[in-house]
């Protein structure tokens, strides 16, 4: 990690005795905004207030599957504006709720939170940047994104076949998101991806700018902290892949509009080719979520450690491997849609590869913690958690890796826990560790640690209850996607439903935690974690000037990871 | 008729040793891939039956229309179990093959991975932590442990890396030729199931009503009006493609999935070992009532499919000779698989008599 020369530079003169901590008015600051802070808070506000979205539909979601049979989406459907909803509507409203909870989860939490929320706050922070490299691209990505997550929303007003709403998975897999969805809703989910990956592109280009240009003097790529390493790997992954997904959903409208026959076999198109662009984005897009999510633990455990991260090198080009591999592992997701032999275990052997590295992060990170003195600070036992349960997300992946097991498993609610334990469990807790770790800084006020311990345990329950049972009910067989099922599966759907309100009240917690800093909060000192934090951000006061680094940082020679 | 009764009893009594034998596993889940030996040995005397049986029943017995009566469900078999926190019981060769990996490679690694992840976790934690140990130490490399971490896991990896790759291998053999061809079409929202090579008719397969399929004593939501019958024994040749979206055909107890991809044919070996009914369920994304069009698959011995086939107004005559002995034929090349070992106890004289056909 960079460190600061004892007799580093003193932020707070450069912070008061000028006029340039002077804000603009409201509405040029945060509707103009060129500030990267104001923009990644804005980032972070619309990533929780879509997390609640969400999270609400999964609650819609699970309330349905806590026992056999349809008992609520009639009354989902009635409250949605239809009058007396039809049983195909009701249904209908069930591949609505699937596919709003992926894309919502995917494209405005985990990802708007991650990289542009904490991405703009601490990447020009941590590597003594005054802003990103262009400011106003900066902007433009973030209300991209805030008018592509109105178009999601939007579509579930106009018909998408037999009801209201784009019914086809996250995934919009052809020929159901064309032939098979009559109506505008299929339309305007996809242009809502089309905007928030514009969003996501001109945020990938700022950073990958930033990175490169912006480092302060000595903060050669080797000294850059671990989160930044992270962030530049996502967004080179955000650069090639996104570029896919907006050809592959193009063709999609073409297909549904103006009678292109891309991924129509009647005109010589192949549904699987649809597949194939979609999962060359989709696979990287998952470690476009987990990443930084990567270089926050590695930030928050050397911090509560009181030691440099274990293998510095071997953790920032462990991303790298990731980041490569990533590429060339995307047809696991296709195993049974008829692939050849030979393609197959090439995917299987490619795929379990990436174990190597995601490997040695988790034993990196443990390493670090050992001969610590550690602090068990709220980020930290976050961190700790993230580590276990990421853990056990990873190496239900090395068996999913294997085709010939996967032939069993693929669609099934094994699938779903294991995703939902790297990201749910995984991104998610992440998400949480840098709240805690980060929202002192970000806002000036303390939360409150003894609310985010209870509401690290609650979660931990919740979660647990409501995704381990998923991975029995998905070797006994249970699809993914059913908003019934046969009553041999209703034992553990229940749990799984039950862990929901556990999962929720944390959720309360953390809200109550938010309220409680703002109004009863402590002021935050420039370093609260106290000696173990050593990167550029802790030079600052909290919430850092407005500005910061007009004289930049120098970054001492002897620093040493 | 003599003979023609004396197979069908015989296949009764395989049948009942074969779920004698499933039942008196079926509690203890994990023990499965210790039960294959005893369903192995059922499931190559059934063909050997039937194939001794199939000439004269031609002659002796007009088809029986009307003779075929669906076969009820064995509770457990074939189906999920209330609660059931494993892989449903295997009853092809490839499947057993895979939930041996499963049990006995794939699951034992993951679960020590994760307790020993879990055990580093707390010692660091009780060990390091700022009471135990006030002051924290610098280190921060050390080559040799950073290259054990890497190669440890390589190795890892290698070892499961060859059964998988031997088991994709198994699951990718083609259909000898002969093979019976059974061709899935996924509709929107019912499967439709063709079979070419007995006068091509078209078994159409919607979903029971919950009463209506307690009132059969079947699976309610997993229950179909009409089912998928094939013979048992013997390697068949199953096709999917789908009319209209993608579905996918999936059976979790004959470790089966492939999807059903509307301009293309995917093809795939089902050979199931024992007879009895296998549910499953559409497995890909298909639309509005994608909960509601399962998957029914019942395994006859070969006189009794063969009666089905006729009762569905299908022909085995003029292409009887050919796939009559062809399974036997076929069983040898398939001999290779390990639960067709016994395969090759059909009647040689069958065997000889295919190149004829």
């Amino acid at each position: 990690m960079a460190s600061i020369p004892a007799e580093g530079f003193d932020v707070h003169d450069h912070a008061h005795d000028h006029d340039h901590d002077h804000k603009p008015a409201f509405f040029a600051r945060w509707f103009m905004s060129t500030n990267h802070k104001d923009i990644g808070t804005m980032y972070l506000i619309f990533a929780i207030f879509a997390g609640l979205i969400g999270g609400a539909v999964s609650g819609m979601m699970r309330a349905e599957l806590a026992q056999p049979g349809i008992q609520y989406l009639g009354m989902f459907a009635q409250f949605l504006g239809e009058k007396n909803p039809s049983f195909d509507q009701q249904l209908h409203l069930w591949n609505v709720l699937i596919t709003a909870h992926g894309l919502i989860m995917v494209f405005f939490m985990v990802m708007p939170a991650i990289i542009g929320g904490f991405g703009n706050w601490f990447v020009p922070l941590m590597i003594g940047a005054p802003d990103m490299a262009f400011p106003r691209m900066n902007n433009v990505s973030f209300w991209l994104t805030f008018v592509g997550f109105c178009s999601l929303m939007l579509s579930a007003i106009f018909p998408g076949g037999v009801g209201n709403g784009a019914g086809t998975g996250w995934t919009v897999y052809a020929p159901l998101s064309t032939s098979g969805s009559v109506g505008p809703a299929v339309d305007f989910a996809i242009f809502s991806l089309h905007l928030a990956g514009a969003g996501s592109i001109l945020g990938a280009v700022n950073f990958i700018t930033t990175i490169f240009n912006m480092r302060a003097p000595g903060m050669t790529l080797h000294k850059m902290p671990l989160f930044v390493w992270s962030v530049l790997v996502t967004a080179f992954l955000l650069l090639l892949s996104l570029p896919v997904l907006a050809a592959a959903i193009t063709m999609l409208l073409t297909d549904r509009n103006f009678g292109t026959t891309f991924f129509d076999p009647a005109g010589g198109g192949d549904p699987i080719l649809y597949q194939h662009l979609f999962w060359f984005f989709g696979h990287p897009e998952v470690y476009i979520m987990i990443l930084p999510g990567f270089g926050i633990i590695s930030q928050i455990i050397s911090t509560f450690s009181k030691k440099p991260v274990f293998g510095y090198l071997g953790m920032a080009y462990a991303m790298v491997a990731i980041g490569v591999v990533g590429f060339i592992v995307w047809a696991h997701h296709m195993y049974t849609t008829g692939l050849d032999v030979n393609t197959k275990m090439y995917f299987t052997a490619a795929t379990m590869v990436i174990a190597v590295p995601t490997g040695i992060k988790i034993f990196s990170w443990i390493a670090t913690m050992w001969g610590g003195s550690i602090e068990f600070k709220s980020p930290m036992v976050w961190a700790i958690g993230f580590i276990f349960l990421f853990t056990m997300g990873g190496v239900t992946g090395v068996v999913l890796a294997n085709g010939g097991i996967d032939d069993n498993l693929q669609d099934t609610y094994y699938v779903v826990g294991h995703f939902h334990y790297v990201l749910s469990l995984g991104a998610v807790t992440s998400l949480f560790a840098g709240f805690y770790y980060w929202f002192p800084k970000m806002s000036g006020r303390m939360h409150s640690e003894l609310l985010s311990h209870i509401q690290f345990w609650v979660f931990f329950v919740g979660v647990n209850m409501i995704f381990f049972p998923m991975h029995f009910l998905g070797v006994q067989g249970m699809p993914r996607r059913y908003p019934d099922y046969a009553p041999a599966f209703e034992h553990w759907n229940k749990i799984a439903s039950d862990g929901y309100m556990v999962m929720a009240a944390s959720i309360v917690i953390f809200l109550i935690n938010i309220a409680y800093a703002f109004t009863a909060g402590r002021k935050a000192e420039g370093n609260y974690w106290g000696e173990g934090a050593t990167t550029l951000e802790w030079t600052l006061s909290s919430p850092p000037p407005f500005h910061q680094f007009e004289t930049l940082p120098v970054i001492d020679d002897a620093a040493h990871h | 008729m003599s003979l023609a009764d004396t197979a069908r009893l015989a296949g009764n009594a395989i049948r009942t040793l074969g779920l004698a034998a499933a039942l008196s596993f079926a509690p203890a889940a994990m023990a499965a891939p210790a039960a294959a030996p005893a369903p192995a040995v059922a499931a190559s005397a059934a063909p050997a039956a039937a194939d001794a049986a199939a000439p004269t029943a031609e002659k002796a017995a007009p088809a029986p229309a009307g003779d075929y009566v669906p076969m009820k469900p064995t509770a457990g078999k074939g189906m999920p179990v209330d609660g059931g926190m494993t892989f449903q019981d295997q009853y092809s060769p490839t499947g057993q093959q895979a939930l041996a990996m499963h049990d006995y490679i794939l699951f034992p690694v993951i679960v020590a991975i994760t307790i020993l992840v879990l055990v580093l976790l707390l010692v660091v934690m009780a060990r390091f932590n700022r009471r135990a140990n006030p002051v924290a130490s610098k280190t921060s490399h050390n080559t040799l442990i950073e290259v054990i971490w890497t190669l440890v896991p390589v190795l890892i990896l290698v070892v499961i890396a060859v059964p998988s790759i031997r088991l994709l291998a198994q699951q990718y053999k083609p259909a000898p030729k002969g093979a019976l061809t059974v061709k899935v079409t996924g509709y929107q929202w019912y499967w439709g199931y063709t079979y070419p090579d007995n006068g091509g008719f078209e078994v159409i397969s919607n979903m029971l009503p919950d009463e209506e399929a307690l009132k059969r004593g079947e699976p309610p939501q997993l229950a179909a009006d009409a089912r998928m019958v094939v013979p048992v024994g013997e390697p068949i040749r199953l096709q999917t493609t789908g009319a209209d979206v993608i579905h996918s055909f999936a059976v979790p107890s004959l470790w089966f999935k492939l999807d059903a991809v509307p301009g293309r044919i995917n093809e795939k070996v089902l050979f199931i070992k024992e007879p009895g009914v296998y549910y499953g369920q559409c497995s890909e994304l298909c639309g509005v009532r994608h909960g509601y069009m399962p998957i029914v698959v019942e395994a006859l011995p070969r006189p009794k499919f063969e009666a089905w086939v006729k009762a569905q107004g299908g022909t085995v005559g003029a292409a009887a000779a050919a796939p009559a002995a062809a399974p036997a034929a076929a069983a040898a090349p398939a001999a290779a698989t390990p639960a067709a070992a016994a395969a090759p106890a059909a009647p040689a004289a069958d065997a000889s008599a295919a190149p004829a056909a």
